[in-house]
């Protein structure tokens, strides 16, 4: 009896063990290389932005469905001051590429609010006026998969030549100027 | 010695299975992850309620950290009043919630409402910790001595010295109209809040 309680707890554990190592593997912060997870949103509301990612129906998209050649993720809160402070050079990187001929329609924006409702995204994008298309992620479910990364978190993903996106940059926490953070984008993607 | 051993394992296997579940999600800001005192999960709520919806709110006078004093009576038949308790300084949930209320100021205005933060923090602690959320445009206040007495008042001081992470929407009669004792592990989502402005 006290032979078969042990086996049975000892089993019990290594189980637990392997959960544990699965979910620590599962919480892997995105590097670059890595494929972009499967991510999917809901189709934005507004004709502005639906023109933006490209897409005219349905209720929910996948990122890699949006019409660019290299996109960025902004992984942000709207309760983050970070966040907050680093709007205007996330809003200047966005004029920035979309006032280059070469790039505007090729490199595309999008931000994904991390724990936020509609309605704290909403808040955040008035606030900052943000042009680019944001989204709730209410349930952390996004945040999860790219490894719960900490706010703000900037994911560069590439088209590959299969229509999926592979990641080749990421940035934790912002960048001091939006011209040499662009630069960058543009150089390790290859456009 | 067989109940030994079974008790031995199981809390070994609980030690691993809290391990496995127990997620840090909550302070997100990589600015702040230097800084924040992470305090693990807490027991979600540690209080006795003392306070009501449809009662008088009790009247409160703290010193606010950009100096002076204020009292919640100031508001009476001016302003609806919404108070925000927040455990404490430095603190995962704590160093966001505040930063978020601090962009919605429309959202008050247009709900006729101000919003009071109040911990049992002192004041120079206080000051750090605001300083750098930016300029906040509601007054930060410091329940800090009589330690706290006010959230003692208004049934919301944890048996730890801290208070729950509340809300409190008053309405301009002084009248108690919402009151959300939450989670102290969780953010109150801004809607809930927005939905009872909504009602006044």
């Amino acid at each position: 009896m006290m032979k078969k309680t042990m086996i049975f707890i000892a089993v019990l554990a290594v189980g637990l063990c392997v959960l544990h190592s699965e979910s620590l593997a599962a919480q892997k912060q995105l590097a670059g290389g890595d494929a972009l997870p499967a991510i999917k949103l809901p189709v934005p509301q507004t004709p502005a932005a639906k023109s933006y990612v490209g897409l005219t129906s349905g209720e929910t998209f996948a990122v890699s469905q949006i019409k660019a050649e290299v996109l960025i993720i902004e992984i942000f809160n709207m309760y983050c001051s970070n966040c907050q402070r680093e709007a205007p050079r996330v809003n200047e990187l966005n004029r920035l590429i979309n006032k280059d001929q070469n790039l505007k329609g090729r490199i595309k924006m999008i931000g994904i609010g991390a724990g936020n409702t509609p309605l704290e995204v909403e808040v955040f994008r008035k606030n900052y006026e943000v042009l680019f298309p944001l989204f709730p992620d209410e349930d952390y479910a996004i945040h999860k998969s790219v490894g719960e990364v900490r706010t703000p978190f900037f994911i560069c993903a590439k088209r590959n030549a299969d229509g999926s996106l592979k990641v080749f940059n990421t940035n934790k926490g912002g960048f001091p100027d939006a011209a040499q953070f662009l630069k960058e984008i543009v150089t390790s993607s290859g456009l | 010695m067989l109940r030994r051993t079974i008790i031995f394992h199981g809390l070994v296997m609980g030690a691993i299975i809290v391990s496995c579940f127990v997620a840090a999600a909550y302070g997100l800001a990589d600015v702040l992850k230097e800084n924040i005192y992470e305090v693990g999960k807490l027991k979600p709520i540690d209080s006795v309620p003392k306070l009501k919806v449809g009662d008088k709110a009790p009247d409160f006078t703290l010193p606010v950290v950009s100096g002076g004093k204020a009292s919640l009576s100031r508001y009476r038949g001016k302003k609806n009043v919404v108070i925000s308790f927040v455990p404490a300084a430095w603190t995962p949930v704590c160093s966001e919630q505040w930063p978020g209320y601090n962009i919605a100021k429309g959202i008050f205005d247009a709900y006729d409402a101000q919003l009071i933060g109040i911990t049992v923090d002192n004041i120079p602690t206080l000051f750090a910790w605001t300083h750098q959320m930016g300029k906040l445009w509601f007054p930060a206040l410091s329940d800090f001595w009589p330690h706290g007495a006010v959230a003692d008042k208004y049934g919301v001081l944890r048996s730890d010295g801290v208070s729950e992470r509340a809300l409190f929407v008053i309405d301009k009669k002084g009248i108690i109209r919402y009151i959300d004792i939450h989670d102290i592990n969780k953010r109150p989502p801004l809607d809930d809040l927005v939905k009872e402005l909504k009602k006044l």
